[in-house]
This record gives structure tokens, C-alpha cells and sequence, in this order.
């Protein structure tokens, strides 16, 4: 039974764990972007990151079309926006704390509108956090789209080694598993100190040492489970992939337009058009 | 300390993925060549309980913030490098992947951060010429301190070098440096004194463990050659790289160049932007009371279009005018979508 407390120490261990689980929940979703093969995924999203990233920095409008297009994605695989939005800002502060010294750095007025001047920095700054938020969103809606043992699969097939896949599948099935002893320890530590009061350094190295041993101890009753049931060395991945025409189609039109999109500012066409500026 | 996808330029990012992912292949090579096969569940169980001992955060005497286990030398003290790679690799893709730590792109310089350098510097020539084969708690405990504060400096300083080379931010080399260096000592300091904390706490209860590593020997011995011979690789490519991105795109190095000393443009008064200045004021009847700066007076014009980055005005309005409503209909699909899944 989970203890319900609002103390700010307990929300991350909660939060992760409730992170993992509300994500591999979606990953059983099962939409026609659910449906494709992870290979043509994982493909699609380093693609749509690399052309986001390769834009010059003082790139807003011709990265916008990614947005459409990520939100498309998002909404064909029934993802959550408010859900994705709040992941987004919880982890921008490194790149919003590096980023936020463009505009004091880069003085070069770019343009002004009435009478406002814009520098090069403030232009380059919204760049990055639009960067920002792509890149994060297509890893996300990659993971609740796929799940992660899938990424693994799929990742085997496109070149990885497998023992490095056996390692993050490993991993995986013990995040869980740790995430809670660690809760669990947490808790009882909390009951035992006055409320409110955050971990002490000293408590937390009896803390995580005790975690660690449990964790060796753990890992020995794994491998003497593995051996019981055959274990000799070698892990097998059952493989079940079967690309259709439908994932070499996906792949085609993703490609496409990734690629236009990236070659041409089509909101500046769009905008020439509208505006008559040749 | 997560190198972020928005800092990255893909050459720098390009370069990092192919340093890592060889270095992936390396360790898993040498780790299958390992006949120990009790390693495989404890590197997949160490992994998960960095991650879990990450996730519960303490306060830092006498300073009121908060700081976490950083595991990569702790695991390559209880694994041996190779393994403590692999394992540490692996919780950084599961960070990527769900907590969108960092990102698809900026995964290989994390793995590379936070990975090469406590495993492959900090463990085999500090740590363990330090606590030696016969450890003592004292020992243990300079050797942890020391790895983990030189392990993080090293990973910081690869962060601040690659968003510098990639130049998307503005921060110059020395300022950016000089914050991020001292941060990490304190970061560094916290680490390593809970690292040699939790490895006092096993050597004390449980010594085998760590006798089991030291001896290990496949996976014990690196050289110092190799290691730099690595390095060295890394860094000629990382410079090849860059600079065959940087000649092959004019927008990179010759912006700021052009941005200082304004020539290019004025060669070619009939082409460049005057003629579009001109087209452009002729055509301005949308949004008429904006005034570009490159359209004032021709006098001044001249003047200010020298220092004026090569921005082309026309291209910025109809990029603006374009670009609100492609997120206008961004929007619009995404209520859309929203809508439809609420109905259905």
C-alpha cells in the first residue's frame, strides 16, 4: 500500500515510477502508428531529429512544419498532448538555462516590428526551445507508440549487439522491480524521521548501500534462476518482424516529407503567397 | 548534466553517435569473451538499482541542495570497465527513452560524458592504482572521492566542448567553462564521497564482492596507450568532421564571419539585397506600418545593410506570416484530434 504524501523528496521516485508504467500502458495502445513496424519508427524519428537539428540557428519558421507533422503523428497514435506538454517542460531547464544566454550574447538586431527590435539572440533562443521541444516530443511519442522492449527488438535487427540489447531488456524488467524496493525503503525511513524533513547525506549512504546489497543478493537468486532453467551463456530474442507494405509506405511518405520539409521554408512559400513578396 | 538534441549540430552529434556506438561494440566484444556468466544479470540489476538509488534525491550538508548517486564509477568498481560501460549505457537509453533525458541525437555524447570517462579514465588510473588490490576503507574512499570528481570534470568539459563546437549556443568557451567546471566540482565532491560511502558499506559487509571484481582479470586490465590512442581518434575525427561541415555549409563559420565584417553582400548590389529591398518596397502593402530595418532610407540603408546580417527581409515576413499560420493549423489538427478522441 502506497503512502500518499505531498512531500517534494518522495515525488520523484513516485513520479518515475508512475512515468514507466503510464507510458508502457500507452505503448499497448493499438493505432494504426501502434501497428507499424519499430524498425521504420525508430528510423523515422532519427530522421525527423536530424532534420530538425541540422537547421541554421536562426531558424523559427521553417522548423514549424515539424510541429504539424509531430502532432499529426501524436494524434493518429492518440497520444495525450497535455500529457506530453507537461514531460516537455519538466525537463527543459538545461537546454532553457543555456539557451537563455543567446539573447544576452547575440545583440544583432535581425528585424523590427514597429517598435520592437528583435536581436539574432532572442531568435536563435525560441530556435533552440523549439528544437527542444520536437526532439523530446518525437522521443516520446516514439516510446508510447512502441514500448521499449519492441525499441529493443527492433534495435537488435538494425545492427545493435545483442548483448547490449539483453542488457537493456534486462534493465528494464528490473527498473520496476528496484524502483519499488527503493520506495519501500524510502517509506520506511520516512515513517521513522519527523515529517517534512528531507534525506540526510549520511542516512542516504546507508541508505543506497543497503539497496545495493539487496540488489547483489537479488541478482545471484536471478542467476541461479537462469541456470535452473537452462541458462548456458547465451540469451535468445525471439524475433517476430514482419515488414508489410504498409511500413515501407509509412516509411516513403515520412521520408518525403521530412525531406521537403527540410529543404523548403514552406511557410515562407506560404506566407510569399499570401503576402505577394516574391 | 544531460547534453541536450536542441544544443547539438549534427556533425558534433553525428560524430559522438559513431565514438559511442564503437565503443558499445568494443565492450560488448570484450564482455562476451568474459566467460563470466554471472555478469549478465548483475549488470542488468545494477543498472536498474543506479537508476532507482538516482531517483531518490538527499540534501547536501550545509548547503540546502539536493544531489544524487552518479553511478558510473561505482559501477565500474563493482563491474570492471567494460561491463560498467554497457551497464551504464544502458540506463542512459532508458533515461533517454522515457525521462527524454537528453535526446535520440545527444545520446551518444551522454553515453560518451558520462560513460568513457569514469569507466575507461577515472576507474582504471585513479581508482585503482589508489585502492590498490588490497583495500583499505581509507583507500577506497580517496580513490572513489578522486575518480568521481575528476570522472565529472572530464564529462563536464565534453559537454561544454560540444555545445560550443556545435554553436547553436551563444556562450563563449571560457565563460561557459568557468561555471560549468566549478558547479561540477561541488557535484563531483557529493559524488564521490557517497560513491566511496557505498563502496566502504559492501567492502565492509560483504569484501568478497569486490575481491570477485579486482580479480577479475579479462576484464580488469586496460592500457593507457589504447586509451589515448582512442581519444586521439575521436578527436581527429571530431575535427574532421567539423571542419568538412563547416567548409561545406556557408551558413556556419562565414555567418559570423560575414556578421563582423559585413563584405559579400555589397559585391553584388544589383543581385543580393537591395534588389530584394527594392522589389520589397514596391510589393509592401501587406502589413504596412512595420518598418524593416534594411528598408529605411537608401542614405542610411546603405550603412545599416552593411552591418545587418544577411537576412533577407522578404523571406522574414512571408516567414512570419507563413509561420503563424502553419502553427495555427498545428493547433487546429491538434484540438481537432483532441476532439475526435473525446467523442469516440
Amino acid at each position: 500500500m502506497r503512502l500518499k504524501q505531498k512531500k517534494t523528496g518522495m515525488a520523484k521516485i513516485d513520479t518515475a515510477f508512475f512515468d514507466l508504467s503510464k507510458l508502457e500502458e500507452m505503448a499497448n495502445n493499438d493505432t494504426i502508428i501502434h501497428r507499424i513496424d519499430p524498425r521504420i519508427k525508430v528510423l523515422v524519428a532519427s530522421i525527423f531529429v536530424l532534420c530538425v537539428v541540422s537547421f541554421h540557428k536562426y531558424t523559427i519558421s521553417a522548423i514549424l512544419p515539424f510541429c504539424l507533422f509531430l502532432i499529426i503523428v501524436m494524434g493518429l497514435a492518440e497520444i495525450p498532448a497535455f500529457f506530453l506538454l507537461k514531460k516537455i517542460v519538466l525537463v527543459s531547464p538545461f537546454a532553457v538555462m543555456v539557451g537563455i544566454f543567446n539573447p544576452l550574447f547575440d545583440q544583432q538586431p535581425i528585424m523590427v516590428l514597429g517598435a520592437i527590435t528583435i536581436t539574432g539572440g532572442c531568435v536563435s533562443f525560441v530556435s533552440i526551445l523549439l528544437r527542444f521541444g520536437l526532439c523530446v516530443g518525437a522521443v516520446f511519442v516514439l516510446i508510447a507508440s512502441t514500448g521499449f522492449n519492441t525499441i529493443c527488438l527492433a534495435m537488435v535487427k538494425l545492427g545493435m549487439p545483442k548483448i547490449f540489447a539483453v542488457q537493456l531488456l534486462m534493465l528494464y524488467r528490473y527498473i520496476f522491480v528496484l524502483i519499488e524496493e527503493g520506495l519501500r525503503m524510502y517509506q520506511a525511513m520516512t515513517l521513522r524521521t519527523f515529517h517534512g524533513r528531507a534525506i540526510a547525506m549520511k542516512t542516504y549512504m546507508h541508505l543506497a548501500g543497503q539497496l545495493l546489497l539487496r540488489t547483489l543478493d537479488r541478482a545471484q537468486r536471478i542467476h541461479l534462476a537462469m541456470l535452473c532453467r537452462g541458462f548456458d551463456g547465451n540469451i535468445r530474442i525471439r524475433q517476430s518482424l514482419r515488414m508489410a507494405r504498409l511500413d515501407l509506405f509509412f516509411l516513403a511518405v515520412s521520408f518525403a516529407i521530412l525531406l521537403l520539409m527540410r529543404c523548403y521554408n514552406i511557410p515562407a512559400m506560404f506566407g510569399r503567397l499570401i503576402t505577394g513578396i516574391t | 548534466m544531460h547534453m541536450a538534441d536542441a544544443l547539438l549540430s549534427p556533425a558534433v552529434g553525428g560524430t559522438m553517435w559513431v565514438a559511442t556506438a564503437g565503443t558499445i561494440f568494443y565492450c560488448s566484444k570484450k564482455v562476451k569473451q568474459d566467460l563470466d556468466d554471472r555478469k549478465i544479470p548483475l549488470m542488468g540489476v545494477l543498472g536498474a538499482f543506479i537508476f532507482a538509488a538516482q531517483m531518490i534525491n538527499f540534501t547536501i550538508p550545509a548547503t540546502g541542495s539536493s544531489g544524487h548517486l552518479g553511478g558510473g564509477l561505482l559501477l565500474a568498481i563493482l563491474l570492471g570497465p567494460y561491463a560498467a560501460f554497457l551497464t551504464i549505457a544502458s540506463v542512459l537509453v532508458v533515461q533517454a527513452l522515457f525521462f527524454a533525458d537528453g535526446g535520440l541525437l545527444a545520446l551518444g555524447c551522454n553515453i560518451f560524458n558520462l560513460g568513457v570517462f569514469p569507466c575507461f579514465i577515472a576507474y582504471p588510473f585513479i581508482y585503482k592504482p589508489i585502492a590498490g588490490t588490497n583495500p583499505t576503507p581509507l583507500r577506497i574512499g580517496i580513490g572513489a572521492t578522486l575518480g568521481a570528481i575528476i570522472g565529472l570534470q572530464l564529462g563536464a568539459a565534453g559537454v561544454v566542448l560540444q555545445t560550443v563546437a556545435s554553436g547553436i549556443s551563444e556562450l563563449p568557451l571560457s565563460a561557459f567553462i568557468s561555471v560549468m567546471l566549478p558547479i561540477h566540482l561541488a557535484i563531483g565532491l557529493v559524488e564521490g564521497l557517497v560513491t566511496a560511502a557505498v563502496v566502504s558499506f559492501v567492502w565492509k559487509s560483504r569484501p568478497e564482492l569486490l575481491e570477485l571484481t579486482a580479480a577479475a582479470r579479462p576484464l580488469g586490465d586496460i592500457s593507457l596507450t589504447k586509451v589515448i590512442a582512442a581519444l586521439g581518434a575521436v578527436t581527429v575525427i571530431t575535427g574532421g568532421a567539423l571542419s568538412w561541415f563547416a567548409s561545406s555549409s556557408p551558413d556556419g563559420l562565414e555567418w559570423s564571419m560575414f556578421k563582423v565584417s559585413g563584405h559579400e553582400e555589397l559585391e553584388a548590389p544589383e543581385k543580393g539585397i537591395h534588389h530584394t529591398l527594392a522589389v520589397l518596397q514596391e510589393k509592401t502593402s501587406f502589413l504596412p506600418d512595420y518598418s524593416f530595418k534594411a528598408g529605411e532610407p537608401e542614405a542610411e540603408g546603405l550603412a545599416e545593410t552593411a552591418s545587418w546580417p544577411a537576412v533577407d527581409s522578404g523571406t522574414t515576413t512571408s516567414g512570419l506570416v507563413g509561420g503563424l499560420m502553419t502553427l495555427a493549423l498545428a493547433l487546429s489538427i491538434g484540438l481537432l484530434f483532441r476532439k475526435r478522441s473525446k467523442t469516440a
